[in-house]
């Protein structure tokens, strides 16, 4: 049902990352946004921030309800995305693309590897 | 990412005639007051859109039906109910309260005098048991020579709202002659071959009707609607968009607004409590306190600045002077048709004039907001 696209990781908890270079871009899944539908507002980590792996980070709320977002790997924020402050239906529109949420440079590249496998995700979802 | 409130419960949730009928629609069933109800079929958004421009269809057989009948049901009606029950002609409606002696809400109910003895009161899912308990120790104790018939027949009983401007002409294709009564009348008509009851009244600030059939009609009833409404944008809606349609139009919901600890008078509900009764239960608190005034006063107040919704719980702050907490927000969401945040609470009295300044507390940030009168959002004539 949902899209799933096979050259991303996820994290369990419905955040997705791309990786270029030592920098990784962040955002919430196609599941993810099904879930929540209708976007209100998304708050997101200020630039400088050191995140470590599990962190909360920042929080969506949809017309119905505040979620938290988590870092899904560890390092500092390099730049967030401005356009969600306004327009946070991109989120819902665009998940993989213009609705992505901000980019770190990651500190561990082993905790990549921990991430989930598109597959492994897939199999989340769709329990 | 991770939903912050989660109440849900999978225990042997009640399913309504319709429960099927959501499925086969796409509903994403939620659990409500012991219910599993769809939450939204395609989105809140959408579907709140639907109903202020178009239609929406909203199941509400989860809501509770009593019936009392005989030569001294309203005699007993207006002891228990805040409302006067003597306002009302055969076919007319009106909202009323259930409070306990000290004035605490039980529950807020819509009353119908169906003919000269006949009387149906629609009540919260949530508190039909409750309701019921109640309702039936007053009678047993004071009041059991009174000639009347009580009876619960939510159980046997399904209900539709229709609501939204094209209302009226898909009622009018199927019911012709409902679709002539006024605001808050009720309609005895027929429905293939079974007798159901149409008002006009809802619980979303748009014109509307609320058709109340027993179970076995209710599916049928359902399509039928749906076939009169398809060229006229009638979209199924659910209880997402029934929550922000009834905050933008600045109506209580128990459980919110309304609990056995809030008044009438506190709620901001004294038209619907007839103070000319001689006798009613509660009436000493709701005459004081429509005398003197009370402490807190229900609200409703509109975000100014950018900010994420307000939520039920949030802290109130006075924006003015000392800053000091003021009050809790018992109702928040982003109002669709606005675009920014709204929401009810309760706030020292002082502060519930529209146009103060207030401040609501997100997260350990405190943002602007102001009181507003309600309805929170009207639409331009």
């Amino acid at each position: 049902m949902s899209d799933i696209p096979t050259d991303l990781k996820y994290a369990s908890s419905h955040e997705w990352v791309r990786i270029e270079g030592d920098t990784a871009i962040i955002g919430i899944s196609d599941h993810a946004q099904q879930e929540l539908t209708d976007l209100a507002f998304i708050e997101l980590p200020e630039v400088g921030l050191d995140l470590t792996a599990g962190d909360s980070c920042g929080v969506i709320e949809s017309v119905k309800t505040a979620s938290e977002i988590y870092a899904p790997i560890s390092g500092e924020v390099i730049e967030i995305n401005d356009a969600l402050q306004t327009e946070p239906g991109l989120a819902n529109e665009d998940p993989y693309g213009e609705g992505w949420f901000y980019k770190i440079r990651f500190d561990i590249p082993g905790e990549i590897e921990e991430l989930l496998s598109p597959e492994e995700y897939t199999e989340q979802v769709n329990i | 990412m991770r939903t912050i409130p989660s109440a849900m419960e999978e225990s042997t949730l009640k399913r309504t005639p319709l429960y099927n009928t959501h499925l086969a629609l796409g509903g994403r069933m939620v659990e409500f007051g012991g219910w599993d109800m769809p939450v939204l079929y395609t989105s809140i958004v959408k579907e709140h859109h639907s109903v202020r421009n178009a239609a929406g269809l909203f199941d509400i057989s989860h809501m509770g039906e009593f019936l009392f009948e005989g030569q001294e049901a309203k005699k007993f009606l207006n002891i228990i109910l805040t409302n006067d029950l003597s306002k009302l002609d055969p076919g007319q409606g009106h909202y009323s309260l259930l409070c306990q002696d000290n004035g605490g809400v039980i529950d807020d109910l819509y009353a119908y005098r169906l003919s000269e003895d006949r009387y149906l009161l629609i009540v919260n899912a949530s508190r039909i048991e409750v309701d019921w308990m109640w309702i039936r120790s007053q009678r047993n104790s004071k009041y059991k020579s009174l000639q009347l018939e009580m009876t619960d027949i939510s159980k046997n009983y399904a209900a539709m709202a229709l609501q939204g401007p094209n209302s009226v002409e898909i009622i009018s294709k199927l019911f012709p002659q409902s679709a002539t009564i006024q605001k808050n009348d009720i309609l005895e008509t027929n429905f293939e071959n079974e007798s159901i009851w149409i008002s006009r009244t809802g619980y979303t600030g748009e014109d509307g009707f609320e058709l109340i059939t027993p179970n076995i009609q209710a599916v049928g009833l359902w399509k039928e609607v749906f076939k009169a409404g398809e060229s006229l944008g009638l979209a199924p809606a659910g209880l997402g968009a029934r929550d922000t349609l009834r905050t933008e139009a600045g109506y209580s919901l128990y459980g919110h607004e309304l609990n056995s600890e809030t008044t009438p008078i506190e709620a901001g509900l004294g038209w619907a409590v007839a103070d000319h009764k001689i006798n009613f239960i509660g009436r000493d608190t709701c005459i004081a306190q429509k005398q003197d005034g009370t402490s807190r006063r229900c609200i409703g107040f509109k975000m100014t600045g950018k900010s994420a919704p307000p939520r039920e719980n949030y802290t109130i702050f006075g924006s003015c002077e000392d800053k000091r907490e003021i009050g809790q927000v018992t109702s928040g969401t982003q109002s669709p048709s606005f675009g920014f945040g709204i929401g009810l609470g309760y706030v020292e009295s002082q502060y519930a004039k529209s146009g103060t300044p207030i401040e609501i507390e997100i997260r350990n940030n405190r943002f602007p907001a102001e009181v507003v009168k309600r309805p929170i959002f009207r639409k331009p004539d």
